[in-house]
């Protein structure tokens, strides 16, 4: 190592070299030259608290907590918008869920932000019978914020919903148990090694 | 075309632009025997298309003038106009070269009085001002166009134009039959001084240039400036013609981009802030600039120039990439993106906006007559493997004049290190 890695090693921030360990395509952080464009370009830009562009000058400014807890990254709807035209090609859309996940990992995700409420019903519905339940899923979305409101959500989306099964998208079957993937055991158990795997890693690299 | 004499004392230069012109004139004047290729009509390449030079604002037909009094007056120059280099074959020392010229319609006899012109009929985009205007089928570069000699343009050749031209020079100097020819030389060095070409800013979708009227390159600005362009220097938007007074730059247009040119082209930022300059000439009053930018970039003692422009309360810096351009009922371009110093939104109307396009080299890396070391971004690298090979100016990287100048001269130096070599002259 010549002397000025060294010095670099030494004094490198250490929140970005905690995103270099944990977050997944975190090594990429260091290569954002602000230009901006990602904050731009975003269609969803002006209702998050801190674009990519800002979040990652925030990582190198070490400010962890104000990263971790904020909702920013669990806005993002992986429109790839940014990704096309960063121009230091970043694949900035990963980076965001790589923050969402490894804040949620820590347990200091935003609790109260709905994607990251919804991605984790969203989860485990998938997790049952590795596939998505539809009609669970919607009425759990509608049903979130106690039973006399969930009527009232169920009822306003009705015709949605009967489109839906006239299109052969949604049955109502689905509510008594519904598909799944052929054997779903097996799923649980490839997910729950790879979980395993990656926990095992988080160990080893530490916090 | 038999009486060129060239031997393995010869320097070749190709490309006659500024870099060409200085590497020619160098080496001609320390008594070298030089031939000078170039494959346009006229010599003066990209620098005869600006308006004005930064730093001094000074006008660049001043410094051509001064070179092509030089080349006028040398007898060891010989130029080629209107040939190109399609073979090179030999070592240090020893190149051998097939050049193709490519037939002008006109010959030596033209005394530029421009009859020609007045009676041929089809016109086509004027190259000079980037197809800014029409020039005719017969028609001289530009003004000060070196060497001043009319050009038929090929596509008339077989129409009736052709014979109506031929039919008005008083002077016999149209020989419609001429064809194309092949010429083979010696020489001891080459220099390669082919220059730069402006990146295609259709590419930069986001921006709409091929889609925008009002939305123009920093090349075609410089144009739109110059009293005898296309638009007689006023600064006005192609839609309707009206006065851009309020316009708006956008910086790394293409370069420093891993989806375009990964360089920085290193002049545009010093470019634009020259042409803020010419609209802020132009309207005194209200005219206004916001140049937006990822961070300005002007080089050592350019940066005074910089200081200067900042102190013109009409003109604002925005630090920011600009995320993509829209267009409004009145066809004013619209910018969008986020000011990345406090993080506000913008969406701002402008009369016509400028992309500070950046630098590419001319020559695509696959078109070179002979193997050479090309970097990752198509420029010639100074390498041991490429013999007496030596690149000039903006060939090798992108240059300003003033480095480019610096470079042809170097250039110079080492060809005539290698064929004072070849002569026995102790080096
Ligand atoms: C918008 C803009 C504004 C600028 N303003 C300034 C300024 O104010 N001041 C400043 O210092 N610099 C300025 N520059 C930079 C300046 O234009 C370059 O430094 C200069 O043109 C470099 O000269 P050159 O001779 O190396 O290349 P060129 O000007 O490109 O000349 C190359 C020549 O080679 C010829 N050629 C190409 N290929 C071949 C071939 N295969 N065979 C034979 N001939 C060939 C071409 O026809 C041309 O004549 C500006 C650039 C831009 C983009
Ligand atoms: S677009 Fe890329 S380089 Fe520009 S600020 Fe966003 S992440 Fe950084
Ligand atoms: S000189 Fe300026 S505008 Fe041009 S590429 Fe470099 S930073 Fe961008």
């Amino acid at each position: 190592m010549s002397t000025n890695t060294a010095m670099v090693e030494k004094y490198r921030n250490n929140f970005l070299k905690e995103v270099e360990t944990n977050v997944e395509e975190g090594e990429w952080v260091k290569m954002c030259m602000q230009c901006g464009v990602c904050a731009g370009s975003c269609p969803l830009g002006n209702a998050w608290e801190h674009p990519p562009q800002e979040i990652f000058m925030m990582i190198r400014a070490g400010k962890r907590e104000d990263v971790l807890t904020s909702d920013s990254m669990w806005m993002c709807t992986s429109c790839y918008s940014c990704i096309v035209r960063c121009p230091r090609e970043l694949p900035i859309t990963h980076i965001m869920h790589g923050l969402a996940h490894y804040a949620k990992r820590l347990g200091i995700q935003p609790k109260n932000n709905p994607t990251q409420w919804f991605s984790e019903v969203f989860w485990n519905n998938m997790m049952r019978k590795g596939r998505v339940n539809e009609l669970r899923l919607g009425l759990s979305l509608y049903f979130r914020n106690g039973f006399l409101s969930g009527i009232r959500e169920s009822l306003k989306n009705a015709g949605l919903g009967r489109n839906l099964m006239k299109a052969k998208r949604m049955s109502p079957m689905e509510f008594f148990g519904g598909h799944g993937v052929k054997d779903a055991s097996g799923l649980q158990k490839i997910i729950n090694k790879a979980q395993e795997l990656e926990a095992a890693r988080i160990e080893r690299h530490g916090k | 075309m038999s009486d060129i004499v060239a031997s393995n004392e010869t320097i070749v230069v190709v490309g006659g632009g500024i870099s060409g012109m200085t590497s020619a004139l160098e080496a001609a004047e320390c008594g070298k025997q030089v031939i000078l290729i170039e494959k346009n009509p006229s010599l003066g390449g990209r620098v005869a298309q600006l308006y004005r030079y930064f730093p001094k604002m000074c006008h660049p037909t001043c410094g051509m003038e001064i070179n092509l009094r030089r080349a006028k007056h040398n007898r060891n120059l010989r130029i080629l106009t209107m040939a190109e280099v399609t073979e090179v074959t030999g070592e240090a020392g020893d190149y051998s070269l097939k050049v193709a010229l490519k037939p002008r319609f006109i010959n030596e006899n033209c005394t530029a009085c421009g009859e020609c012109e007045k009676v041929v009929e089809a016109e086509f985009d004027d190259e000079f001002n980037y197809g800014m205007s029409k020039r005719k089928g017969a028609y001289l570069p530009y003004n000060m166009a070196y060497p001043q000699r009319y050009v038929i343009d090929e596509r008339i050749i077989g129409t009736e134009d052709a014979g109506k031209a031929k039919d008005a020079c008083k002077y016999d100097a149209i020989d419609l039959d001429m064809q194309v020819e092949e010429i083979e030389l010696k020489a001891g060095a080459i220099i390669w001084a082919t220059g730069w070409q402006p990146y295609d800013a259709g590419k930069i979708q986001p921006y709409g240039y091929d889609r925008y009227e009002n939305v123009i390159t920093n090349v075609e600005f410089e144009r739109m400036a110059d009293p005898q362009g296309p638009t007689d220097g006023r600064l006005i938007r192609p839609s309707d013609g009206r006065e851009a007074r309020k316009v708006a730059f956008i910086q790394c247009a293409g370069s420093r981009d891993r989806n375009h040119l990964r360089h920085c082209s290193r002049i545009c930022c010093m470019s634009s802030l020259k042409q803020t300059h010419y609209v802020r000439e132009a309207y005194p009053e209200d005219g206004m600039v916001d140049v937006y930018y990822i961070d300005m970039r002007t080089i050592d003692r350019l940066e005074d120039f910089y200081k200067k422009v900042q102190d013109d309360e009409k003109v604002a810096f925005i630090k920011s990439k600009v995320a993509s351009i829209t267009k409004d009922k009145g066809d004013n371009p619209v910018l969008h993106g986020v000011d990345t110093e406090g993080g506000k939104r913008y969406e701002t109307p402008y009369d016509m906006v400028v992309l500070a396009t950046g630098m590419q080299p001319s020559v695509n890396r696959d078109a070179f007559p002979i193997d050479i070391v090309i970097n990752q971004d198509g420029f010639i690298e100074p390498d041991e493997k490429n013999g007496a090979i030596f690149a000039s100016g903006s060939a090798a990287d992108a240059l300003d004049v003033n480095r480019s100048v610096q470079h042809a001269t170097a250039a110079a130096l080492r060809a005539i290190q290698v064929v004072n070599k070849a002569a026995g002259i102790g080096v």
